[in-house]
């Protein structure tokens, strides 16, 4: 492997067509004779249907055809992964169908779709139809909606719980080393719901041709293969083989674009009954209805300490909101995405969480950038800073002593933790000891009590996370409930001028794959990146593939391209050998050349991929052809850490925080391209600090949310933020062959405690002895905890 | 229905129009110049920004009639030729872009404000971009490609 | 999010667009359309007819008239914050003007829109207030002025009768030894102001002489002057004490609003700090 560019902050192909206006999204797409869709939603949050009237609307010029819950209610989306009760029974699964015709679960629920000439006239009839709806009481807290009267959400589902699960250690040994505990630190505190907010827009186009009987759907989405096989599989029941899902240019994903959602297999009905194609394209104020929301937990955590500040145990409650049905990944999120990860960075003996999964008539919740993990890390890394203040000892001190000592994974095994996971490789007092380096640790103290005497208030944060990606080996997620695989695909196909065509099942929506992939691809290869073209997003083109979400792609699909890259270099070394009147084994391959070990006898790669299309002098019983496609499915997760700082600056009189500065140290194994992973890690790092200081979906007692708009729903723009201050430690992954372990969500992982910790540091430091502030962290809420 | 006449991109364009199309509409679905986006709403996003008489509008809060007579550059009009513009560089050069649907928006706003002040401060280039919203690069290297494309990075690495 | 249908017709003059009003009485006057068109796309305001004045020449200026500055409805906000008479003179009005909404909004919105709709988180209303500008209005029955105090009446309503529009804003000659500032907090979704506050003051010898404090977004009903506060420091010194005195006692009487970013209690405590700050600033503290 040559490295003229891995390592490199080589700059992005992707680049050229998105800064000239020339990216293509769904919505940029026009086809011959398009209709277009709009959905009129429920404007409430729990509601019986009692009469749907469409004459008015169907009667209207321009209208094409309009469907209702009668027609298409059979159909309904999928869970993806299944969890159990603790008893073993299986979990809940009522359905959820493509339009509602009895009741209808939250606002935003789709009940009619009109499909007209236009997207004007399509809501002009939809504004003439009139549904006559019986109102229910709604229930939106999942800690409220499990008590005894609740509303029932699914009528037949009872106490709303669509299934209670733990992990860890058997409970009694966790409440036997609590009772020993010399301190211990409890937190009750909400994690609360946030909207994904990609930029673009969900859209997607339905498009049938009759001659060759034949579905296309264009969608906005991180998954092609995916979708297509849920909506063929267990939507549809479509023939896959006549099925093309295409995922164009995707305007950010973040987790909300993994999802099957209704109206994909919406317009793809719509197109075969109206023998047209029919674009849906969200706006935004549907988007903050419907696009799976992330996080919405209600937890009581306790840590217990010794004596000389060793955790001893960690017991938590948590109540996880699914909304009102389950999204394709939402069972796995709140468990196997998140109690897996309790152990965190700590040698913590022993962990015992409760988990209860609630039906609420809210938004679906699903994967939102880190999924899960956000949330492990946020009770984990604000129990360490609020026990480090309630002891009185120092944050950082109390993590270098509860750190899990530093581990290769190569030499030394990897390291088993309590909640089943098997941490690949780590050095964790190197991450923080880098970032108080950076921070300047007892300056910054230092500074903090100056300013507290002029009157400033200064805080600062700690959060050292830790994080299981690169997902997943196949068989343990099938073993704990996915109803999929998920192995990536890699196919690279050598033309015959020796230029390189590589599918991969992995989606590229804003991670720069098409630069990243081509740099490992030429670099195996010793050819010009040029040389290489990266092709993602059309299930017709590309063999198979599970896409992009858990900070994968890389880890598991780059793994597929480099095994593939593997069997061309081989078979290419048997070509040269023949060629060259020598054994294969005497064959090395650098720098792009085949060359007979100890000589300068070689082939160039062109050569050889000539020959092997052109076969006139070849080996005996080999095929022509230089294209290989290879599935990874890996050993283990990855396991990328890091260590976050976040400095503060409260404003006394107004509660108003300012993040001042913010330091993030991240190890995420071996780097391709530099620029593309800080790239990665400043985005999650915007996306953590808002859910701080800025996000959440707020109910209002009728399930409506009050601020579902970017009028009312604040996310950073440019001047809530700082210039983030990076650095990285590499260690690398032993089980793949690039030593990577992922960068998507890592920003986003670390941040939000960091912040939050901040501010309570802050408080701390004038003498507020708060535990806890509700986030988003508004002024409001900073302020009152001063009045206190 | 009223007719309107614009130049946009250097081409003089005239279409009966009506009365309620928004300008985006007209400049996506009419004349097929889809970098411009819609990203909200609300007026909140920017991702919808084109230059209206050389300076940065929201082109999802106007009606095509009420940029009648009017001169339109959107991102497709931007560079000179092959040429691109010095804010397309930037963007490029420091990976001022991930996902790319705020980009268009987020060049025609930034390139509205190095118009009016050349040499902005890293703050005054956060505070020009507030009506823009950018969910993936954290703006990190937003602002730096507007400072590579006022010049201000050139002693660095 | 599309608008209902709608007519459009661009007024060439004032008296133009006043005539089209009052033969369309469902009709609406476009100026930017920066709050309008946002409402027409939720369909939340379906009029029949825009009546488009933002192009009319007699409308878009800015000038000094007898020390002070007389500014046309349609100037943009961008107008406003750039004109160096203004600049010269209204520190408030620049610093509420550089504050309204984004580059792109100031670009297109207009001052006599945004007084005309009064929107009760809109900071020209708190800066007109404070500086005692008057506003020109024309209507079918003529021409009248009236005092900002007056103008304002309530939440999205105006002394503006049937048919009238905004033409002129007048901003009288600031007196000797005054200075106005304005001071926003921001709602950090909309950026609409949660506590604004435009104070003018005036000092003679380190006293002041005179003291004009305004709020908006204080008060659902919109912006107001809170002539208790500027009475207090009549004839004080111009110090951090007595102006923390006389900030104490600020929005008292209030029909106070509050959302889920800011309850009553909270923002009439930010109206305290923010009279502080913005007075502050006005005597240069
Ligand atoms: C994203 C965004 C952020 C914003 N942030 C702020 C902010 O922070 N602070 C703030 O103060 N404002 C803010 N605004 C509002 C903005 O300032 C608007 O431009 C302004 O409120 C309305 O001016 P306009 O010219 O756009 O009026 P239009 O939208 O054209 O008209 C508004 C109303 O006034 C009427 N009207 C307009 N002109 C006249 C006239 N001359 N005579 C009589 N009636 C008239 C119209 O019929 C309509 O009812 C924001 C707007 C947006 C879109
Ligand atoms: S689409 Fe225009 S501001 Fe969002
Ligand atoms: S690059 Fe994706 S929103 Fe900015």
């Amino acid at each position: 492997m040559s490295n003229k560019f891995i390592g490199k902050s080589v700059k992005r192909i992707e680049d050229k067509r998105f800064i000239t206006g020339k990216g293509r999204y769904t919505d940029d797409i026009n086809l011959p004779g398009m209709t277009h869709a709009y959905i009129l939603r429920s404007p409430y949050a729990h509601a019986r249907i009692k009469s749907i009237d469409t004459s008015a609307a169907a009667a209207m010029e321009g209208v094409v055809t309009i469907m209702t819950g009668d027609e298409v209610g059979h159909y309904g989306v999928p869970c993806g992964w299944q969890v159990n009760f603790k008893n073993g029974d299986i979990m809940k699964e009522p359905p959820h169908p493509l339009l509602v015709k009895d009741k209808v679960r939250h606002v935003g629920d789709a009940v009619v779709m009109v499909v007209a000439e236009s997207r004007e006239i399509a809501q002009d009839a939809a504004e003439a139809i009139i549904i006559d709806y019986e109102v229910l009481p709604a229930i939106t807290d999942a800690s409220k909606a499990v008590e005894a009267g609740a509303p029932l959400v699914h009528d037949d589902v009872p106490n709303n719980v669509c299934f209670d699960w733990e992990i860890g250690n058997p409970k009694a040994e966790v409440d036997e080393a609590m009772a020993s505990a010399a301190h211990i630190t409890t937190l009750e505190f909400v994690n609360q719901r946030v909207s994904p907010n990609a930029m673009e827009p969900r859209s997607y186009i339905g498009h049938y041709d009759g001659v060759y009987d034949k579905y296309t759907l264009y969608t906005s989405t991180q998954n092609p293969h995916l979708i297509r096989l849920l909506m063929c599989a267990f939507v549809l029941g479509l023939p896959e083989h006549k099925v093309r899902v295409v995922g164009p240019d995707v305007g950010g994903g973040f987790g909300s674009k993994i999802y099957h959602y209704t109206e994909e297999a919406l317009v793809t009905l719509a197109a075969k009954k109206t023998g047209r194609p029919v674009k849906w394209t969200e706006t935004r104020s549907e988007a903050f209805l419907t696009d799976a929301h992330g996080r919405d937990h209600v937890t009581k955590a306790e840590m217990g300490f010794d004596g000389d500040g060793k955790i001893v145990g960690l017991r938590i409650k948590t109540f996880a909101n699914l909304g009102a049905y389950l999204s394709t990944f939402s069972t796995a999120v709140p468990t196997y995405l998140h109690g897996t990860l309790l152990q965190g960075l700590y040698t913590t003996p022993k962990i015992h969480l409760d988990m209860t999964c609630v039906f609420t008539n809210t938004t679906a919740v699903d994967a939102y950038r880190g999924a899960g993990r956000p949330e492990a890390t946020y009770l984990l890394e604000r129990l360490l800073d609020l026990s480090a203040l309630e002891m009185g000892v120092d944050p950082t001190e109390l993590r270098l002593k509860n750190f899990i000592p530093a581990f290769d994974g190569v030499t030394q095994p990897g390291y088993q933790t309590n909640v089943a996971l098997q941490y690949d490789s780590g050095n964790y007092h190197g991450v923080l000891h880098r970032g108080l380096e950076m921070l300047g640790y007892e300056d910054f103290r230092k500074a903090q009590k100056e300013a507290a005497a002029s009157g400033k208030l200064l805080g600062v944060g700690f959060s050292t996370y830790i994080e299981a990606c690169g997902i997943a080996p196949s068989a343990v997620v099938g073993s704990l409930g996915a109803r999929a695989g998920l192995y990536e695909v890699g196919q690279v196909r050598v033309q015959p001028t020796g230029k390189v065509s590589v599918f991969t099942g992995a989606h590229s929506h804003g991670q720069g794959h098409e630069t990243t992939f081509a740099q490992v691809v030429a670099d195996r290869l010793g050819i010009p990146m040029e040389d290489v073209d990266i092709i993602h997003g059309d299930s017709d083109t590309v063999a198979f593939g599970m896409g992009t979400y858990g900070s994968r792609s890389l880890a598991v699909g780059g793994s597929a391209i480099m095994k593939s890259l593997d069997k061309i270099i081989e078979k290419g070394a048997k070509i040269a050998a023949h060629k060259l009147e020598c054994s294969p084994d005497d064959i090395e391959f650098t720098d792009g050349k085949f060359t007979v070990k100890g000589t300068d006898k070689s082939l160039g790669f062109g050569d050889i991929a000539l020959t092997a299309y052109v076969p006139h002098v070849y080996p005996a019983n080999l095929e022509p052809g230089l294209d290989f496609s290879s599935f990874y499915d890996p050993t283990n997760f990855t396991y990328p850490f890091g260590c976050h700082i976040a400095v503060v600056e409260v404003d006394k009189e107004t509660g108003a925080t300012k993040v001042k500065r913010f330091i993030a140290v991240d190890d995420v194994g071996n780097v391709i391209n530099p620029m593309i992973v800080d790239g990665q890690i400043h985005g999650g790092l915007a996306q953590g600090i808002g859910q701080a200081l800025l996000e959440g979906v707020e109910f209002d007692g009728n399930g409506q949310i009050i601020n579902g708009s970017y009028m009312d729903y604040a996310m950073p723009r440019a001047d809530d933020l700082p210039m983030f201050e990076l650095d990285r430690q590499v260690t690398p992954c032993p089980h793949n062959p690039l030593g990577v372990k992922g960068a998507g969500e890592a920003g986003c992982i670390g941040s939000t405690p960091a912040v939050v910790n901040a501010v309570i540091d802050a408080l701390w430091s004038a003498g507020h002895q708060v535990k806890d502030i509700r986030m988003p962290l508004t002024s409001e809420r900073v302020w009152s905890a001063m009045q206190s | 229905m009223p007719k309107i006449t614009v130049t946009v991109n250097g081409t003089q364009r005239t279409h009966d129009v009506e009365g309620r199309l928004l300008l985006v509409h007209y400049l996506r679905d009419v004349l097929g110049l889809t970098g411009t986006h819609v990203g909200c709403d609300t007026s909140s996003c920017g991702a919808c920004t084109i230059h209206l008489d050389g300076h940065a509008v929201k082109s999802c809060s106007m009606l095509a009639a009420q940029a009648d007579g009017a001169t339109i550059t959107t991102i497709e009009g931007l560079a000179s030729g092959d040429e691109l513009h010095p804010l397309q560089v930037g963007f490029k050069e420091e990976h001022g872009l991930q996902c790319g649907f705020c980009t268009p928006g987020m060049i025609m706003c930034a390139a509205d404000l190095l118009n009016r002040n050349p040499n902005p401060t890293e703050q005054e280039i956060r505070e020009g971009l507030e009506g823009n919203i950018c969910r993936c690069t954290g703006y990190h290297n937003i602002v730096r490609a507007v400072q590579h494309a006022a010049g201000q990075l050139t002693e660095e690495v | 999010m599309i608008p209902q249908a709608v007519d459009y017709k661009r007024a060439g003059s004032v008296s133009e667009a006043i005539s089209l009003l009052a033969e369309n009485p469902d009709a609406k006057i476009l100026a930017g359309g920066h709050s309008l068109i946002p409402a027409m796309k939720l369909r939340l305001n379906s009029p029949s007819l825009l009546i488009d004045i933002a192009r009319i020449p007699e409308l878009r200026y800015i000038e000094v008239r007898d020390g002070g500055v007389a500014i046309g409805a349609a100037s943009t906000h961008h107008d406003i914050i750039s004109n160096a008479d203004i600049q010269s003179r209204y520190g408030a009005m620049i610093e509420a003007g550089e504050l309204i909404g984004d580059t792109q909004v100031r670009n297109v919105g207009t001052l006599g829109g945004s007084i005309a709709h009064a929107d009760p988180s809109a900071d020209w209303p708190a800066a007109l207030i404070a500086l005692n500008a008057s506003i020109k209005v024309e209507g079918p029955n003529g021409a009248r002025e009236i005092p900002a105090t007056e103008f304002f009446l309530g939440f999205f309503y105006t002394a503006l009768e049937e048919g009238e529009i905004v033409t002129e804003v007048v901003l009288p000659a600031p007196a000797a030894g005054s200075r106005s500032v304005y001071r926003k907090f921001m709602q950090p979704a909309s950026r609409f102001a949660i506590v604004g506050c435009a104070a003018s003051v005036t000092i003679d010898g380190g006293t002041i002489t005179d003291a004009t404090v305004a709020f908006t977004g204080v008060s659902a009903d919109g912006a107001f002057l809170d002539e208790a506060v500027g009475a207090a420091l009549v004839g004080k010194a111009a110090s951090l004490e007595t102006i923390e005195a006389a900030a104490n006692a600020a929005a008292e009487g209030a029909e106070l609003n509050e959302d889920h970013y800011a309850s009553k209690t909270y923002r009439k405590h930010l109206a305290k700090v923010y009279a502080k700050r913005a007075l502050a600033g006005a005597c240069g503290l």
